[in-house]
């Protein structure tokens, strides 16, 4: 099986959503960077369809040079080879993505399947998975929380309200997936080693116009709240229980 | 000209929060619902099981029927899904979890809630899905004009649909719903360090709920995540030990009522979101609060 998972870097801020001068992205100077955790599973999910089924595991990004560190981290944890899909820097709106994505996959031999995440962690655009199957004439389940590939179908579940939907696709396909339908493994420090030597090809499109063009960022909210310390250690455990009794919930 | 509202069936709730945002660009045709107060419903004619392809064809014959100035749906699984399907066809951009526009400006959320955009979408039909649980909801049933129709299918609308329902049924208090929500971050140490959380949780008729440190680690299953890639909840009370504050786990508690912080450190992130925090060390706080209640309710 030939599976392409597609991944976005994306800053890993901390407590506070600190914006640049001109509100146009997040300040990163001090911060480190990662994925969506949807995204880590789906690639968690590819690796044990080819350690199940046999195949190659292909992992792309969209974003500047720097995202091959995002390729790196999923080739330790089992990936074969990358694609980066390299930008300037700037963020693409989901049309320009899908799009770009497209171009790539059709570069290459088919897939047997292609893995998304529901949505990217920072822009949650909820699409473009929906658009690269469009483009390609493939069937697409999204938010699946089951997942597994028997004879060419691919078994999807979701989560919904009182149970599961279970729906069957023929392969080639495209599916998205939500954090929970696996516990990533960690990446081993020989497989670490091993990731640094495996290939990672770059591709650098022209980049489209804006269709969903962001004019700027706003943290939302007046100044936060600042806690009222009802006391230290088990000594404030009465105050507590006050408090919970004036909500009505003790 | 009309704004086409798409209703979500299984969410009346989002899809009356998605009219009132319908309603701040003009009047309102309603797909998929007769019981809203709108003019005009038109009801598709759909197989029983759900196929996302069939409602992106039902949706774009209601478009081609109405000629909308927009299209509006909830931020649903499926608001999202069947607008980005339609998206995908006809080559528009979609604009996902909008809090409000106004001509071709709109705001929307990222990061769950924790960050908003500002955007202009370039489009002659604009198709913008609305942020759950941001705006108030149309209330009031309507008495709308009906007109149903029979959607044109082709095979590949009904290639992807729901072949068979499993059902589950959940024991225990449902997190989502939980008036009251005991949650431990990695600050309890271990899977075992939540018997306390258990404890406490158990008199207060409580769900317990983690970070995502500890679903990674495996001390707790992902349901009882909460965060952004976890559940959202909106208790009365919320209860974090030991956990920091990150945006990403603020985005699934910030719709509790009040959220009440045990955290070692005074000066952890948490405590900007908290209406109450005690400091300290929480393998003795949160015994001592369940021995208090105990105390309490026996006299
Ligand atoms: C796209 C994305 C999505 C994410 N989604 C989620 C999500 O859905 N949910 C989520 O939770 N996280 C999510 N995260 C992860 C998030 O960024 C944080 O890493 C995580 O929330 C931190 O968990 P924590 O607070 O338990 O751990 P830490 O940040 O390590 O905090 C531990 C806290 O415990 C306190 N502490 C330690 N010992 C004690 C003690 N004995 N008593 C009292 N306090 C103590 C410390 O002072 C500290 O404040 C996401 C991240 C990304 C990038
Ligand atoms: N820049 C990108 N590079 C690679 N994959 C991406 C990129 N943006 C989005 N995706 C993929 O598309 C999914 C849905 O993204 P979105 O439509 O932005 O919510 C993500 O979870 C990724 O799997």
């Amino acid at each position: 099986m030939r599976v392409l998972v597609c991944v976005k870097r994306v800053p890993l801020t901390g407590g506070r959503m600190v914006l640049t001068e001109d509100d146009q992205a997040l300040e990163t100077r001090h911060l480190g960077f990662t994925i969506s955790p949807h995204e880590e599973c789906g690639v968690e999910e590819a690796v044990r369809l080819v350690e199940q089924h046999g195949g190659e595991v292909t992992v792309l990004a969209l974003g500047p040079p720097e995202a091959e560190e995002q390729i790196r981290d999923t080739l330790a944890i089992g990936a074969d080879r990358g694609i980066l899909v390299a930008t300037d820097g700037g963020e693409w709106d989901p049309q320009a993505t899908a799009a770009a994505i497209v171009a790539a996959v059709r570069a290459e031999e088919e897939f047997d399947l292609i893995v998304f995440g529901n949505e990217s962690a920072d822009s949650g655009n909820y699409q473009v998975g929906i658009r690269v199957a469009h483009a390609l004439g493939r069937p697409v389940v999204t938010g699946l929380k089951g997942l597994s590939v028997e004879d060419g179908v691919a078994r999807c579940e979701q989560e919904v309200p009182g149970g599961r939907d279970v729906y069957r696709v023929p392969l080639p396909a495209v599916v998205s997936v939500l954090e929970g339908i696996n516990l990533p493994r960690y990446p081993s420090v020989p497989a670490k080693l091993r990731a640094r030597s495996k290939p990672v090809e770059t591709v650098s499109p022209e980049r489209p116009g804006a269709r969903l063009e962001k004019l700027r960022l706003v943290v939302p909210g007046g100044p936060g709240k600042q806690a009222e310390i009802l006391g230290e250690g088990a000594g404030a455990a009465p105050a507590v229980v006050n408090v919970m009794r004036e909500l009505g919930v003790a | 000209m009309a704004v086409l509202l798409l209703a979500d069936p299984g969410d009346d709730e989002l899809t009356r929060q998605a009219l009132t945002l319908a309603q701040s660009l003009g009047e309102v045709e309603v797909v998929g619902s007769a019981a809203l107060p709108v003019a005009r419903a038109h009801i598709p004619e759909l197989p029983g099981a759900y196929a996302p392809g069939a409602w992106a064809t039902a949706l774009e014959e209601a478009i081609d029927r109405v000629s909308p100035s927009a299209v509006v749906a909830p931020g649903t699984n499926r608001g999202n899904e069947v607008l980005a399907h339609v998206a995908a066809r006809r080559d528009l951009p979609f604009a996902a979890n909008c809090t409000a526009a106004e001509g071709d400006v709109l705001t929307r959320v990222r990061w769950g809630g924790s960050l908003l955009e500002e955007a202009r979408i370039h489009s002659s039909l604009p198709l913008l899905s609305v942020a759950p649980h941001v705006l108030p909801a149309v209330t009031g049933e309507g008495a709308p004009e009906v007109d149903a129709f029979t959607p044109a299918l082709s095979d590949s609308d009904l290639a992807v649909q729901v072949a068979e329902h499993v059902e589950e049924t959940v024991s225990g208090v449902s997190l989502a719903e939980a008036r009251v929500v005991v949650s431990g971050g990695r600050g309890v140490g271990s899977a075992d360090g939540f018997g306390i959380l258990e404890e406490l949780a158990g008199l207060l008729d409580a769900a317990v709920g983690c970070s995502r440190v500890v679903t990674s680690a495996g001390w707790r299953p992902h349901t009882d995540q909460v965060g952004q890639t976890g559940t959202k909840v909106s208790p009365d009370l919320y209860i974090a030990c030991g956990i920091s504050g990150a945006t990403q786990h603020i985005a699934g508690c910030k719709g509790a009522k009040k959220i009440l912080a045990i955290n070692t450190d005074a000066e952890a992130p948490i405590l900007a979101s908290a209406d109450y925090a005690v400091i300290g060390d929480l393998t003795e706080i949160v015994p001592a609060i369940t021995a208090e209640l105990r105390k309490a309710r026996s006299q």
